[in-house]
């Protein structure tokens, strides 16, 4: 956070589907893109305040056509060397060339990194302190909240588990080490490369899980909501069984909310079922209801189902009142039955759109679409960025850990002394840390006095 | 009445290894100092483990002996045996260890005190500081005089309020039965002084005369002795050395452990202080790890004009019938007769982050502290602290900026970081794994890290200083020569190779290369190298490590380039964290509890996250301006 390293982040914001620029500043910023950039010049021999064509390569794969804008210290934001990355591609082309960045040396930035260092380089005015503290202090709060929200409890687990397992390595070979009377090393090399490997297989395992989105919740967090019977199952059933893109099918915390991810004309959405939402006594459902009304904080849009042909009651009114200053599309669900509502007075009324619906005969659902698509391309609705920052961030932490762990093979394959696997071994237990939020503090040396007697 | 009325430049309490480090610092530098102990006969006791070194600890007494201190060349005259250990391992974990003539080495430490110019040796009791509008003035001892002075450093280890325990026995006194200090630490909660209790331990000594050795794995020490001080010729270290040995406890030993836990102190209750946990009690070890159905035992003499024999690994505080019990399940000691029972020690100790890192309490002009009074363990630890709370002191009183060792140049950087930056909850000993450099702060490399400190503060002479820059010369020349030597595929060559299990060249290869391979080093290479220049074995063994390990070591100097610019940058001590509305309540707190001195202590706070450092970065800017 504090540090003088070369960092990179997307600039722009996630939502449309076509260009985005990448920026990257620091020392090493040029070298660091020089790697993956091929153009008809080097970009350490062009000049500052030039624009360069050229295309971004992954070894030999190709993989987006881009221009990028070079900076030299001092004449650039941070006053650190900076670089722009106009790519074309899209979505996923922006968060592989930023994985390649990673890959080549440079950090994702922390939340408002840029402007932090703009400042301490002299580059603000003081008067702007005060702000910059504060978007640095509230968006490491909100990275952090995102970061442990979006680890489902078992990618958490999984985690938790590897970072324990590399903790105890490095324990056993430090106890030796502070204690060489008492613990040997012998034949350890042999064993500690066996479980570094099925460690980097499972590093390996989550990091194609976060390539696949398997794990990511990336997209529009879309939620539905409706009074009881009025057909939210049914519409999210609807629109996932036409949609055959479902990447994965997520158990809500609960057993009354459900998630999927679908993708609609390419725009990627998370739809959350939720419980009916009634006044109730009953104090089981009382938990979803009220679950399902804590998800409208964190929706980006809302489906609001309503049954045409029964007249809005006071359910329905609690709802609307909930939602009034958020992006809501109201459903006139069950079109196929005699309509009791009026979808003129419902839209003038709440003034949000209205669409007619059936997911008996599938009356309105490619309006329904189109209208989401609209949304989301006309910039209305945005999905939450800090979420997609937050999710690559983890990506290149996990990226980081198995690179220092690969260092420990290599350490062991040159037979290096086992003091040097420790240092790599740490470095890959820090990196996790970094996704589950822990701090190191005494880790170590709590570990290894309470899994080794130690001393004399 | 009429007392005594002195005055020093510099009041030294407590002549330990802390307190005898910084009373020769101070003096040496020439101060006027006066030390003060509660026995002339306790002077450098080792009253615990018969040990100076160890892993880690060898590095801190490397580090003290670079800047000028005592411990090395004292143990240098007085060891009885020397190991190099983890010498199969890599150059960074390599950790000298000796065996100590106790007695010898207390007499020695005494002989040096009481012969160096500007240093008053004195048995007294100190039982009050006097301090005014938050600055020492001198101290009082027990019989009513006054020392008048200008710095104190306090170096009291366990004979705070110390109380021996074993069984239902307890006794008010300080190690070996030595008096304890009853006063001192009211004086100091007067001052507002936050005061800790912890507890250690000591193993029985047993008569070596009642021992069975042969029941026992001999443990014979180095051929040749390294030794620990730079200044210490090899050939002077090279004597008959004595052996130790190694046996085990057994089940039978556990079992009368269990039986009796209700008697020990520990589990009774009866013990309040906080002791540590890499340093377990047999109790502890049998409770704590009770998979385990043998733990390792180190008999090791106590001196040579002494029978005792030091029962390393079995430290208890056992009442006595429990202790001949379980002593004489062990093979070996089955007719052991005990000279000393085995006892717990309990004593009053600060919370260190009261302390800057020059040892100096924040609150207190003048006053210093340094060793196991601190809240450490351990000779060595104590020692290091003691040359910096010393040589502070000293450059105190002349005007001069403090000496700060931090985490990328020593050990007892490290610790001193530690001690002062995290509140230590048990008594705190060195380990290698503390060290995030360690790779860069090696044992044998501790001369040119610290060298010039030593000499610039005005400890290390004008000679042993000239000496590490002819050295460091040496190793720049030769490692500059092997990177443009070129060795080709030649018969003598492929010989030599072979000769090592090492692969044949196919092509032309460096030299640095060469040395790289794990089988090879410097030394073997040396036939293939014949402009070789003759050097000596301290100078071959830096430039075989820096070939050796040049990329991690350039990983680890990249790292300690990033650590450098967060500590330097400064904080204002009169910062009102307050008014940084922006940092979390945590931090907030925490930092104006510790008020780090920069950026990088601060980032090292428990409870203070990468955010709350970037918007601290972010205010000292605007301070900057006000």
């Amino acid at each position: 956070m504090y540090q003088t390293d070369t960092i990179c982040a997307i600039a722009t914001s996630m939502n449309s589907a076509g260009i985005g620029i990448i920026r990257v500043s620091g020392e090493e910023s040029i070298k660091i893109v020089d790697s993956i950039f091929r153009g008809k010049n080097k970009i350490a021999d062009c000049d500052s305040h030039t624009i360069q064509y050229g295309h971004i390569y992954d070894g030999d794969e190709l993989i987006d056509e881009v221009l990028i804008m070079i900076m030299k210290a001092p004449r650039s934001y941070t006053t650190e060397d900076t670089i722009e990355i106009d790519c074309h591609g899209g979505i996923l082309i922006l968060k592989k060339v930023l994985s390649l960045l990673v890959k080549a040396g440079a950090r994702i930035a922390e939340p408002g990194e840029f402007t932090k260092r703009a400042f301490l380089n002299g580059r603000i005015d003081l008067s702007e302190a005060e702000s910059i503290m504060d978007l640095i202090s509230s968006n490491s709060e909100l990275a952090m909240k995102n970061s442990i929200k979006q680890l489902s409890g078992s990618l958490n687990k999984i985690i938790v588990d590897l970072r324990d397992k590399i903790l105890y390595e490095t324990a056993y070979i430090e106890s030796a080490l502070d204690d060489p009377e008492h613990y040997d090393l012998t034949g350890y090399p042999d064993e500690l490369s066996n479980k570094v490997n099925s460690m980097i297989e499972s590093i390996d395992d989550l990091i194609d899980s976060f390539n696949s989105g398997h794990i990511l919740k990336e997209g529009i967090n879309t939620l539905i909501l409706g009074k009881p019977n009025a057909g939210k199952s049914s519409l999210l059933n609807t629109l996932s069984r036409r949609e055959r893109a479902i990447v994965t099918d997520i158990p809500g915390t609960t057993r009354d909310t459900l998630e999927e991810q679908i993708t609609i004309n390419g725009v990627a959405l998370n739809i959350i079922d939720t419980a009916g939402i009634r006044e109730t006594d009953d104090i089981v459902e009382k938990i979803g209801v009220d679950k399902a009304i804590d998800s409208i904080n964190d929706a980006d849009l809302i489906l609001f189902v309503v049954d045409s042909s029964r007249p809005l009651d006071e359910n329905d009114e609690f709802i609307i009142n909930k939602i009034m200053d958020k992006k809501v599309i109201i459903l006139l669900n069950k079109s196929d039955l005699v309509s009791q509502i009026n979808e003129e007075d419902i839209c003038k009324k709440y003034n949000k759109p209205v669409v007619s619906f059936s997911s008996v005969n599938l009356d309105g659902l490619k309006t329904l679409e189109d209208k989401i698509t609209d949304m989301f391309f006309s910039g209305y609705v945005k999905s939450d960025s800090t979420l997609y920052i937050t999710n690559s961030r983890q990506a290149s932490c996990l990226l980081n850990a198995k690179i220092s762990l690969t260092n420990v093979l290599s350490s062991i394959d040159n037979m290096m002394p086992e003091d040097f696997f420790s240092i790599d071994l740490m470095d890959a237990y820090n990196h996790l840390g970094e996704i589950t939020g822990e701090t190191i503090d005494d880790d170590l040396a709590n570990k290894i006095f309470s899994e080794f007697c130690m001393g004399k | 009445m009429s007392y005594v009325e002195e005055s020093y430049d510099v009041v030294v309490i407590g002549a330990g290894h802390a307190g005898c480090e910084a009373a020769l610092a101070s003096a040496r530098m020439g101060l006027n100092t006066i030390c003060f102990t509660v026995s002339m006969d306790s002077v450098a006791l080792m009253p615990c483990n018969p040990n100076i070194g160890g892993s880690s600890k060898g590095h801190l007494v490397r580090e003290l002996d670079a800047l000028g201190g005592q411990m090395g060349i004292n143990i240098d005259h007085t060891f009885i045996q020397s190991k190099m250990l983890n010498a199969s391992k890599g150059p960074a974990v390599h950790s000298l260890r000796a065996q100590a003539d106790k007695a010898a080495y207390s007499l020695s430490m005494r002989k040096t005190m009481q012969e160096t110019d500007n240093l008053t040796l004195r048995q007294a009791e100190v039982t009050e500081l006097i301090i005014e509008d938050k600055k020492i003035k001198g101290v009082k001892t027990l019989s009513g005089a006054t020392y008048h002075c200008r710095a104190v450093v306090i170096c009291t280890g366990t004979y705070l309020k110390a109380r021996c325990l074993y069984g239902d026995v307890i006794e008010h006194c300080g190690p070996n039965g030595l008096k304890a200090a009853n006063f001192l630490t009211n004086s100091l909660l007067a001052n507002d002084v936050e005061m800790n209790r912890f507890k250690t331990g000591t193993p029985a000594r047993i008569d070596g005369r009642t021992i069975d050795y042969s029941k026992m794995e001999v443990q014979l020490g180095d051929t040749p002795v390294i030794p620990f001080s730079f200044s210490t010729k090899r050939e002077d270290v090279q004597i008959e050395q004595v052996p130790c040995y190694l046996t085990y406890t057994n089940e039978k030993t556990h079992e009368i452990i269990r039986a009796n836990l209700d008697r020990s102190p520990m589990y009774s209750g009866v013990i309040e202080g906080v002791g540590p946990r890499y340093c377990p009690s047999i109790e502890d070890k049998v409770v704590r790890f009770a998979d385990k159905s043998r733990h390792q035992l180190f008999v090791e003499p106590e001196g040579l004009n002494t029978h005792e024999m030091y029962i390393g690994g079995m430290s208890s505080s056992m009442p006595e019938d429990v202790q001949y019990a379980m002593y004489h399940t062990v093979p070996g000691l089955e007719n052991a007769k005990i000279v000393r029972n085995a006892y717990a020690i309990e004593y009053d100790c600060i919370n260190a982050t009261q302390l800057k890192a020059s040892l100096e309490f924040k609150d207190i002009d003048g006053l210093f502290a340094a060793g196991q009074f601190n809240g450490s363990s351990g000779y060595e630890e104590a020692a290091a602290q003691g040359i910096v709370a010393g040589i502070n002191a000293a450059l105190k009183l002349l005007d001069k900026e403090p000496m700060i060792l931090d985490r990328s140049n020593s050990y007892i950087g490290v610790l001193i970081d530690d001690l002062v930056t995290k509140e230590t909850k048990e008594p705190y000993r060195m380990m290698t794994s503390r060290a995030e450099y360690r790779l860069l702060l090696r044992q044998d490399n501790a001369d040119l890290r610290l060298s010039k400190i030593g000499y610039e503060v005005g400890l290390l002479s004008k000679e042993r200083y000239d000496h590490v820059v002819e050295k460091e010369r040496l190793i720049n020349d030769e490692v500059a020569r092997l990177k443009e030597i070129n060795i080709g595929a030649r018969k003598e060559v492929q010989e030599l190779l072979e000769s090592y299990g090492s692969i044949p060249l196919s092509n032309g290869i460096k030299l640095v290369d060469l040395i790289r391979r794990p089988e090879l080093d410097y030394d073997k290479l040396a036939p293939i190298d014949p402009d070789r220049p003759e050097l000596s074995d301290e100078v071959r063994e830096e430039v075989n490590i820096y070939i050796k390990y040049e990329g991690y070591l350039t990983r680890q100097e990249k790292q300690v380039k990033q650590f450098k610019k967060l500590e330097s940058k400064v904080i204002p001590q009169n910062i009102n964290y307050d008014d940084v509305s922006s940092l979390r309540v945590e931090a907030r707190q925490k930092l104006t509890k510790l008020r780090p001195a920069n950026i990088g202590q601060a980032s090292r706070i428990s409870g203070v996250s990468p955010a709350d450092i970037s918007v601290l970065l972010v205010y000292l800017e605007t301070y900057k301006y006000d």
